[in-house]
């Protein structure tokens, strides 16, 4: 299974903000058990989602040098469930952006229409955590993440 | 017009019940931020960062809270901070009341000492210079 909870960016603006969408299927194994008979996207995954588009709009403002983390789910409301069919649209807004950490504003929308928020604080763990053992490798945007990005065309810049 | 310190208290208690999940009748004066209100280190940021926008103030990093004075080799002996470090201390922090800690200076539990009452009189200062 790829953990990938967003099929592509519709609009990105360097280090301030960018727009993700996920178009829910049948075809995700998950949903047949999340709920039998009443597939829904589980909200957990839709924060997934967002902390998808927003790390990597927080990390591209780095040029993808720094390790980001989802350091804190700060808040989070989805109001609708969403279902087969249905598209999402995850769109984070940075709040601030420093040395150590990046905290997002997101708004989620079921088929162009709100139905959700959430906000969300990464970590750059380099600078914020040196005591923890950590990899010196890039683990968060290696090599396989970074051909991914090439699928969202959004790395072209820095290649 | 200076804003009077229960309104500063109101305005932080705010944050944190927002910042920690925790109920407004939870969030007193005394209230330590890690043992009562159950505030983990990255919560120590988050904090910072609501309190920058909601009072629209600049708070640099370390001054609030300056962790690298309790990990400094220079003021830290066995884990315990010296005579010289709580002096230190207490310079970099005229907004918290050390003297609790200063009885039993064990770096780890300084936290325990960092009460709601510290960030109000933290926001008060940098509103008042």
């Amino acid at each position: 299974m790829r953990w990938i909870w967003i099929d592509a960016f519709t609009e990105f603006e360097s280090g301030k903000r960018a727009r993700a969408i996920k178009n829910v299927t049948l075809a995700e194994d998950h949903l047949h058990d999340h709920f039998p008979g009443y597939p829904v996207l589980p909200p957990s995954l839709m924060i997934e989602g967002m902390a998808q588009t927003a790390g990597i709009l927080v990390g591209e403002a780095r040029s993808f040098q720094e390790k980001v983390i989802l350091a804190k789910v700060r808040q989070a409301r989805i109001d609708e469930y969403c279902v087969p069919g249905d598209q999402v649209t995850y769109e984070a807004v940075v709040d601030s952006l420093e040395e150590a950490a990046a905290t997002i504003q997101g708004t989620v929308y079921r088929n162009g229409r709100q139905i959700g928020s959430i906000s969300l604080m990464f970590s750059h763990v380099d600078r914020a955590a040196r005591e923890l053992d950590l990899p010196e490798h890039n683990f968060v945007f290696h090599d396989q993440f970074m051909s991914l990005l090439r699928l969202y065309r959004i790395s072209a810049r820095h290649e | 017009m200076a804003m009077s310190r229960e309104e500063v208290f109101g305005r932080v208690k705010g944050v944190l019940v927002e910042a920690l999940g925790v109920d407004d009748d939870e969030v007193t004066e005394s209230a330590t931020l890690t043992n009562d209100l159950g505030a983990e280190s990255i919560d120590f940021l988050d904090i910072v960062f609501r309190l920058e926008k909601d009072f629209g103030i600049k708070i640099p990093r370390g001054e609030l809270f300056p962790t690298d004075l309790l990990s400094n080799p220079e003021y830290v002996e066995n884990g315990r901070m010296t005579p010289r470090g709580l002096e230190k201390l207490q310079e970099a922090m005229p907004h918290a009341d050390l003297s609790a800690f200063a009885k039993d200076p064990d770096v780890s539990k300084m936290q325990d000492h960092f009460t709601v009452g510290t960030i109000v009189n933290y926001v008060q200062s940098k509103l008042a210079a």
